[in-house]
């Protein structure tokens, strides 16, 4: 009897072992994606990627020899909620990095979290910029990535004098539009030539504002719409400018948040010529992107689902923190945070993206004309790679900072003329 | 040493090789099959000295560069797409049909913005002689919006020939709107362009005249002043007029939204915030209707939003059946806990529907007859607005004379002013409140047809629109319809007059707070019911 109950003992305390042992065979890796709520439409599909990519990364054989584990939460398009399952992941799960976050609030939430608990958070969506932070990774583009190259390329290409700057009444419109309209008083446009217009998330009655872009865009200049409405509010949006009768030869609309996956709904005919400034476009011919699209259409098991922008960041991100892991030998977050920087990864495009000191990448800027069948045509694509700036070089606030996180100046805010670093409080 | 000498040679041959094309005018053989090759701005000079060569199908090749119909195969010949079902393609040159190419060998000869506008202008000037009337319709407008003056001696032509009255006045405007530019035309010329541009009255004849406030005449001047004050003072008044038709779609929009409710809730007295999903239930209804139709009959496409109407009716109207017999019916008077129920039953409902369709949007098709949109005056009706003010009014008015004429009705109202004395007098009060439930929620549904031609079909939609109801329904009083007609259709145009001034979110911010301070002074809305009803 005895005998029995050691063995059974025994027994219990290898099955307990071994458990344990597979736990720390494995690598976790956070999946911080909403999967319900409002941002589900944007989000799932990273979440898609996310497993797809480590998925891969396993049938190579994981990483230093052991198996990559993701941990999927779904902060449910709530943001304090956000912060929370952050630190869910970081204290309990105890993961090595974190791929999430869509909208800028919900980095914001998450942000004093990942600094606390000292994790790693990579950020793969298109953002406002003025932040820099140690502990967050930006493979999405700031504005001098996006947004600028936009508006020259319409001042140079499509001669245009007058400007209407669209947005979604949130965080990442009202910088960036902040940053256009500084932009464009420098380069000499004036007042009455720029009109603001923010409107609620999901807004859907266009009517009247399409019928003041067409009014405002019959003053005899070339007008143009920057777009900065946020993604499901687009459609009706595209809608009405189509029956308006709004046709991009007139008045261009450049969008810096509709890309394949927001005209997936849409009947693109009537808004051909319609611009987006991106860092990818799926039409992109590369053997890089032909071989990433073929595998998400295997993985998805759907050969219609497209490729987008902040799945490519998502791509970008994740190659590189893979990359910074293999360099440094271990998931260790100070030492794959010190490894990250100088880091280069192929993005999908046919480049090679590096991670600056900045925790910001470059990347191509390409500008895409929509076409019948819902994709984009490149028009235009930058020569080189453009270096994401986290500090916008045209508000007065933020002139003078630079973000380096290598040695000796190790800030996010650091500001050249007084040769200081704000440090964290003027951040938060 | 030799490898040396023959990259310079080569390289001296290629320089000379590219100043002599540049030099020499090209065939139009040579300018087709270099497209595919040059970037937009040579694109540009080639189209036009296509154009400039008179070749028979240059129009035709141009008008198919501009909407992207013409290729490039793969051992380099250029072809267009032609037919009407555009599955044949022809040589662009010669017109000669080729057989046997599908959509993968050809490469599409790309255009941008600015090159598309150069064609369309270029087209507008080779097609003003097509004996199509349309065409020629068309390309005077086309040439109006472009007011290159290299168009001038086309239009004078094409106005000495033109037989339709409404093309010929096209023609003139399109001429005057150049005359005003050019420096060659005699003032007089110049005059008589600027009353055929104050006849015609719009803002891009508005445009036209602006630019005159620099002339040098100052009778040329005083004559613009006066043609703008003229056309500004036209214009604000249309712009009223407009406003109005705006916030009447915005109302129509609101009232398909809240009908349902008032129902529900006017008349039930049921607090359901599961309404929008209800909406939301008559949208995906749609979307799947679409696409059972596109795989069974083709054809009845055009037919699909009309069918997807009783489906959606029905759907929606047999989930609420199936709500109100399982959850609402133990909640009768108590509000709070049918409040949080439904909310509750809101959020299931949206993530069952995320979980089965998934979280992307689903495309629903508009039908042609309500794409697009039409002029009354200086008016612009889109087809798709107009016929859900069409559908509201239609909706709205079938749910009265049901609720008066029917039987039906007739118990429903019964039992809402008198459970007691209806339920004495043999009416199945249980069953009559399960219908009204299933009534009210298939109204909504066939709200989420309409909605979803102006808005996204994803599990969110309801939540839009869920406030705007129960404000609208509180607004006009609660349990009379008549009050949610009044009401959807005033806050529909108190918000569109706001929205130029104030801006669209202070512009709903500002009628809310309105709502709010009405309530104060009405708490029973618009329309309040009298009697005994309303205290029980």
């Amino acid at each position: 009897m005895r005998f029995m109950k050691t063995t059974i003992a025994a027994c219990a305390m290898l099955v307990l072992s071994s458990a344990a042992q597979a736990a720390e065979n494995t690598i976790k890796v956070g999946v911080l994606h909403s999967l319900s709520g409002t941002m589900a439409i944007s989000e799932t599909t990273l979440k898609d990627v996310m497993l797809m990519l480590i998925d891969e990364q396993n049938k190579k054989g994981g990483l230093l020899g052991k198996k990559l584990e993701p941990v999927v939460v779904d902060p449910a398009s709530d943001w304090p909620l956000f912060a929370e399952k952050a630190r869910e992941l970081l204290a309990r799960d105890k993961v090595a990095a974190i791929f999430g976050c869509w909208t800028s609030v919900s980095r914001k939430s998450v942000l004093p979290v990942v600094e606390e608990l000292n994790g790693i958070l990579f950020y793969p969506v298109q953002y406002e910029g003025e932040e820099s932070s140690r502990n967050v990774f930006y493979t999405g583009a700031a504005p001098n990535q996006q947004a600028i190259p936009a508006v020259d390329y319409l001042m140079s290409q499509e001669k245009v004098q007058r400007w209407v700057l669209a947005g979604t009444d949130y965080v990442y419109p009202r910088t960036t539009n902040k940053i256009l309209e500084a932009y464009l008083k420098a380069k000499g446009v004036k007042d009455a030539d720029i009109m603001i217009n923010y409107t609620p998330f999901g807004h859907s009655d266009w009517q009247t504002i399409v019928a003041n872009i067409k009014k405002f865009g019959s003053a005899g200049k070339k007008t143009a719409v920057v777009s900065t409405i946020n993604g499901d509010a687009n459609v009706p949006f595209y809608k009405e400018l189509a029956n308006q009768g709004i046709k991009a030869e007139d008045i261009p609309v450049v969008a810096f948040s509709v890309g394949e996956e927001e005209l997936a709904g849409v009947d693109t005919k009537p808004l051909v010529g319609h611009l987006a400034a991106w860092n990818y476009f799926e039409s992109v011919k590369s053997p890089a992107n032909t071989d990433f699209i073929n595998k998400w259409h295997a993985y998805t098991k759907n050969p219609k689902r497209v490729t987008n922008d902040p799945m490519e960041a998502a791509y970008i991100g994740f190659n590189m923190w893979v990359k910074a892991v293999e360099k440094a030998k271990t998931t260790d977050v100070n030492a794959v945070i010190d490894a990250l920087p100088g880091i280069e990864a192929p993005n999908l495009t046919g480049g090679i993206s590096k991670m600056l000191p900045n925790h910001h990448i470059t990347k191509p800027v390409l500008i895409g004309e929509v076409q019948a069948d819902g994709q984009f045509e490149v028009v235009y694509k930058t020569t080189g790679l453009v270096a994401g700036d986290a500090w916008s070089d045209f508000l007065p606030g933020s002139r003078d900072l630079t973000a380096d996180w290598t040695k000796p100046i190790s800030c996010g805010n650091y500001n050249t003329k007084t040769k200081t670093c704000l440090g964290l409080k003027a951040m938060h | 040493m030799l490898r040396f000498l023959i990259l310079a040679a080569l390289l001296f041959a290629s320089i000379t090789m590219g100043a002599q094309a540049a030099e020499s005018p090209q065939t139009p053989q040579e300018l087709i099959a270099g497209l595919p090759a040059a970037d937009f701005e040579r694109k540009t000079e080639m189209v036009n000295a296509l154009a400039a060569s008179g070749h028979p199908r240059a129009g035709l090749i141009i008008g198919a560069l501009a909407s992207g119909t013409l290729f490039s195969t793969v051992d380099g010949r250029i072809i267009l797409q032609t037919g009407q079902d555009g599955k044949s393609y022809a040589d662009a040159l010669t017109g000669n049909l080729i057989a046997g190419l599908s959509e993968g060998q050809l490469t599409k000869i790309g255009v941008n913005n600015r090159l598309r506008r150069d064609l369309r202008g270029l087209s507008a000037r080779l097609s003003l002689m097509s004996p199509d009337p349309q065409t020629r319709r068309k390309s005077a407008a086309d040439a109006f919006t472009a007011h290159d003056p290299e168009t001038l001696p086309a239009i004078e032509e094409a106005r000495k020939k033109e037989s339709v009255p409404s093309i010929r006045q096209a023609l003139d405007e399109a001429r005057a709107a150049i005359v005003l530019q050019s420096d060659d035309s005699s003032q007089d010329d110049k005059l008589a362009a600027v009353n055929t541009l104050r006849a015609r009255g719009d803002r891009d004849a508005l445009n036209a005249l602006l630019g005159l406030r620099t002339a040098d005449s100052q009778t040329l001047r005083n004559a613009a002043a006066a043609a703008v004050k003229d056309i500004e003072s036209s214009l604000a008044y249309w712009g009223a007029l407009q406003n109005v038709y705006y916030g009447l779609s915005l109302g129509s929009v609101l009232l398909l939204a809240a009908i349902g409710l008032a129902i529900t809730f006017g008349v039930m007295g049921v607090i359901n915030m599961a309404h929008g999903e209800m909406i939301m239930l008559g949208a995906y209804t749609t979307y799947m209707v679409q696409q059972v139709v596109a795989g069974v009959a083709p054809a009845l496409m055009p037919w699909a939003l009309p069918l997807a109407i009783p489906m959606a009716f029905l759907v929606a109207g047999a989930s609420g059946i199936l709500i109100e017999r399982t959850i609402i019916r133990f909640l009768y008077g108590r509000p709070l806990e049918t409040l949080l129920a439904t909310w509750g039953l809101s959020l299931l409902m949206q993530q069952g529907v995320r979980t089965i369709f998934g979280p992307t949007n689903k495309p629903v098709t508009a039908p042609t007859w309500m794409s697009g949109s039409f002029d009354v005056g200086h008016l612009t009706i889109t087809f798709s607005r107009l016929a859900i003010i069409i559908f509201a009014v239609a909706a709205f008015s079938l749910l009265t004379m049901f609720l008066k004429r029917t039987h039906f009705g007739m118990q429903m109202r019964a039992v809402t002013q008198n459970r007691k004395m209806a339920s004495a007098m043999g009416v199945r009060t249980n069953w009559v409140d399960a219908l009204t439930f299933g009534l009210g929620s298939g109204v909504a549904g066939i709200a989420g047809v309409a909605l979803s031609q102006i808005d996204n079909v994803s599990p969110n939609l309801g939540q839009s629109y869920i406030i705007d109801s129960f404000m609208v329904v509180v607004f006009g009083g609660v349990g009379n319809l008549w009050g949610t007609l009044v009401g959807a259709m005033t806050l529909g145009v108190a918000n569109k007059f706001l929205e130029p001034y104030a801006g669209a979110v202070v512009g709903k911010i500002l009628v809310l707070a309105f709502i709010i301070l009405f309530i104060q002074r009405r708490p029973r809305g618009l329309f309040a019911l009298k009697g005994r009803a309303v205290e029980a």
